[in-house]
């Protein structure tokens, strides 16, 4: 197709009026406390901490600072739990209030989405249709293995592990508790959870929805707080198992800290995702899949295609019309159902991305950002490809977890393999290619959980997920992920 | 009392199909259980096992892209091997093990038949383990189960053979390549069914048998950083230690269990291997 047929129409001559989601609907409170025993109270420390909005960088709402004797008392209401209701409860009564959660946050997710958007800065469009769907979608999912278990082929009479200590990054705050809660909750364990920092609210809407639920007290505890509350989570005895999902740096901590107990631990890391592109590829969806792949979420995704490998021979193909879409996305209020970039979790995340940015242009490579105008107040960061790349730079090697693409080139199948696997990493990787029996060649050679072929960015409950090497190890989602919470 | 001299067996390494020496040359004495002199064993050395774990690393990709089927017919080879030399185990386990003959007959007849059992699982564990994904959306999705790909055995103090069989077994038949360190003092019958390997037409390098000193060869294994997962079986007073040094490259880690080395179970078979998930679009 010529160049002239795709121009942009100059700016401003087309746009869409604002159309944001009133942040009203979040309904939020002035002040949350832990969520033990099924109901809610202060910390022992009566310490608060306030939880932004990353597009405004104004508190949203004042929120526990749980610490060591917290979590023990969250652990002894987990374990208390599990001996007395949800260890003798049946599998089909267990799965009737998994519906039950499910169809909660159904009723609710119109609400859950503005919270999420609020506190966690994605687009509006992203939590609305992806996030609090795929939640509901999780807890549907396994509500149905909870009688089923003897079927799932770890045995006869697979038993629960016991009270699990679960531990989730920023990025999907509700979706992550529904992949940590929902399989451990089938397979019949009590759980304390521990959510983000910077994005507790929506696990706090969760638990108003196991009260509407009239989930028995206790098999559900959320602890608020900052990195030590994580830690005491990992050191407490009484906790027989660790899902741990965030950075490959906090796993390594974790699996040396339960090194020395009985614990069960699953992690689910950090990733350097390759999403390789051969020349025969259908080239509209495949720049529309490296865009998602990379922009989703501003980039806050473990799975995201970060590295992009191109055949040489469209590579300057792909880079330009890779440019010009990065030129046409809208970044900008995340509660305008029109945007497609919203904001820079934290403060903290931000300096990172600027920081590897910088490395990438510093180490030689060509940097290309979108000329959007970013909003004064909050953390943002235009959406940013990086031309030139070589392996050995750290924006190919180094997780940047924020809207930057490196694009690298190719020219045989067994190069595409050799640099797509050159990472300690093994989260997931893309492959684009009209021809099926190359695609399959290549995934199966391809050191990667999960592997998408002509798409990216895929989740379903019914799909495991996780990865290989140091992205981790064990899985969530589909009928493995029941393995995880079950001492098989 | 026989009038001829035996011919004596030197005990030694496997390490990418070839019976060697220690490079450090040290060796130790091993004894009967009883206490009297039994062989003097090479002592491997960490350069030993940094060998081992290259020459495996190497072996695991054709390992692996070997059909199932092929696969399946070289662990049952192996116990064909064993079969053959069911009674010059058995005196090794006797003798290593102080168990009577026919427990230790019985205890080697388990082992073989584990290394049937592992052979038949080579072509089902894709089936058993894996399987598609009904998402919702146009797409059809599987997963399968992969190797981790290197693997260290730290083989069972105590169950010289049928100990063995279990802990390395059971990563071979999913497509690892494994570097075992044998029972410390208990080595013998592991060294001879490194033996048999080489003649079952088992690739150079897939399995990799050293033995020494649990202590000494433990934590190299557990921290080395092109070994993707670790049994600890027989770590012993070392285990939680070595469990910590293998978080250092997020190893897989395997915990030292009860010991039920027949188990009819999928653990083992399931303790190093990936789950690798595809989607892939349907369309017109």
């Amino acid at each position: 197709m010529a160049e002239n047929e795709l121009a942009t129409p100059p700016l401003g001559t087309f746009g869409y009026d604002p159309a944001p989601e009133s942040s009203t609907i979040a309904r939020l409170r002035e002040s949350y406390g832990l969520f033990i025993g099924g109901d809610f109270s202060d910390a022992a420390s009566h310490e608060q901490f306030a939880t932004l909005n990353p597009a405004t960088g104004a508190p949203l709402a004042s929120v526990a600072q749980a610490n060591a004797s917290d979590v023990d008392r969250a652990v002894a209401a987990a374990r208390h739990a599990y001996d007395t209701v949800w260890s003798t409860m049946s599998g089909s009564e267990r799965a009737k209030y998994l519906f039950r959660i499910a169809r909660i946050i159904q009723e609710r997710a119109r609400e859950l989405a503005v919270v999420e958007t609020l506190d966690n800065g994605k687009p509006i469009r992203e939590s609305r249709d992806i996030d609090i769907p795929l939640a509901a979608a999780h807890f549907f999912y396994y509500a149905g293995w909870a009688d089923k278990l003897e079927h799932a082929g770890y045995g006869s009479s697979p038993r629960p592990v016991g009270v699990a200590g679960q531990i989730i990054p920023w990025n999907f705050p509700l979706l992550m508790a529904a992949w940590k809660l929902a399989p451990a909750l089938a397979a019949g364990n009590t759980c304390v959870l521990k959510p983000a920092e910077t994005t507790p609210l929506s696990a706090l809407v969760l638990a108003e929805i196991l009260q509407q639920a009239e989930l028995p007290p206790g098999v559900v505890n959320i602890v608020t707080g900052d990195g030590a509350v994580g830690a005491a989570l990992v050191d407490h005895p009484g906790v027989d198992k660790i899902a741990f999902t965030g950075s490959t740096e906090v796993g390594r901590l974790i699996q040396r800290r339960v090194a020395s107990s009985a614990k069960h631990l699953t992690l689910e890391l950090g990733g350097k995702g390759a999403n390789i592109v051969f020349d025969d590829a259908p080239i509209d969806e495949m720049i529309e899949g490296i865009i998602d792949g990379i922009f989703f979420n501003q980039g806050h995704v473990c799975c995201a295609g970060s590295r992009l490998l191109v055949q040489e021979t469209i590579a300057d193909e792909v880079l330009r019309r890779l440019v010009r879409r990065v030129e046409q996305l809208r970044v900008g209020d995340p509660l305008d159902k029109n945007t497609d970039v919203g904001a820079i979790n934290s403060a903290a995340q931000l300096a990172r991305i600027h920081e590897l940015a910088n490395a990438g242009e510093a180490e030689g490579a060509t940097r290309y950002a979108s000329s959007c105008v970013l909003p004064e107040n909050g953390f943002w960061f235009a959406p940013t490809i990086f031309a030139n790349v070589s392996s050995s730079h750290r924006i190919a090697r180094e997780e940047i977890f924020g809207p930057v693409l490196s694009v690298l080139t190719f020219r045989t199948p067994d190069e595409a393999v050799a640099k797509a696997n050159d990472t300690n990493y093994g989260l997931a990787c893309g492959v684009w290619s009209e021809k099926g029996s190359r695609t399959l060649w290549v995934a199966e050679r391809l050191r990667a959980g999960v592997i998408w072929a002509n798409t990216y960015n895929r989740f379903d409950p019914t799909s495991p997920f996780g990865g290989v090497r140091e992205s981790g190890f064990g899985r969530e989602g589909g009928r493995h992920g029941l393995e995880a919470y079950l001492d098989v | 009392m026989s009038e001829r001299l035996d011919v004596r067996k030197t005990y030694k390494l496997v390490i990418n199909g070839a019976f060697v020496r220690s490079e450090s040359g040290r060796s130790y004495e091993v004894r009967h259980a009883a206490g009297d002199f039994w062989a003097n064993v090479a002592q491997g050395s960490r350069k030993d096992l940094r060998d081992a774990v290259r020459a495996a690393r190497a072996a695991q990709a054709a390992w692996w892209k070997a059909t199932a089927y092929n696969r399946g017919q070289v662990l049952f080879r192996l116990a064909e091997m064993a079969e053959a030399r069911r009674d010059e185990l058995a005196a090794h386990v006797a003798a290593a093990e102080g168990v009577d003959a026919p427990s230790a007959a019985s205890s080697v007849a388990r082992g073989i038949d584990r290394i049937v059992w592992y052979a038949g699982w080579t072509d089902k564990v894709a089936q058993v383990l894996g399987g598609a994904n009904p998402v919702a959306g146009p797409f059809f999705n599987f997963s399968l189960p992969v190797p981790s790909g290197v693997i260290g055995v730290l083989a069972p103090q105590d169950s010289s053979f049928e100990g063995f069989v279990d802990t390395v077994l059971a990563p071979l038949a999913t497509g690892n390549a494994v570097v075992a360190v044998t029972s410390e003092r208990r080595p013998t019958p592991a060294l001879l069914l490194a033996e048999m390997s080489v003649t079952s037409d088992l690739p150079a390098g897939v399995l990799n048998v050293v033995s020494g000193l649990t202590g000494e060869l433990g934590p190299t294994l557990a921290s080395h950083e092109d070994v993707d997962g670790i049994d600890l079986e027989g770590a012993g007073e070392h285990h939680d230690e070595l469990a910590a040094s293998a978080a250092d490259s997020i190893k897989r880690v395997r915990r030292a269990s009860a010991g039920d080395y027949a188990e009819s179970s999928t653990s083992r078979l399931r303790s190093f291997v990936e789950t690798s998930t595809v989607w892939h679009t349907i369309g017109r």
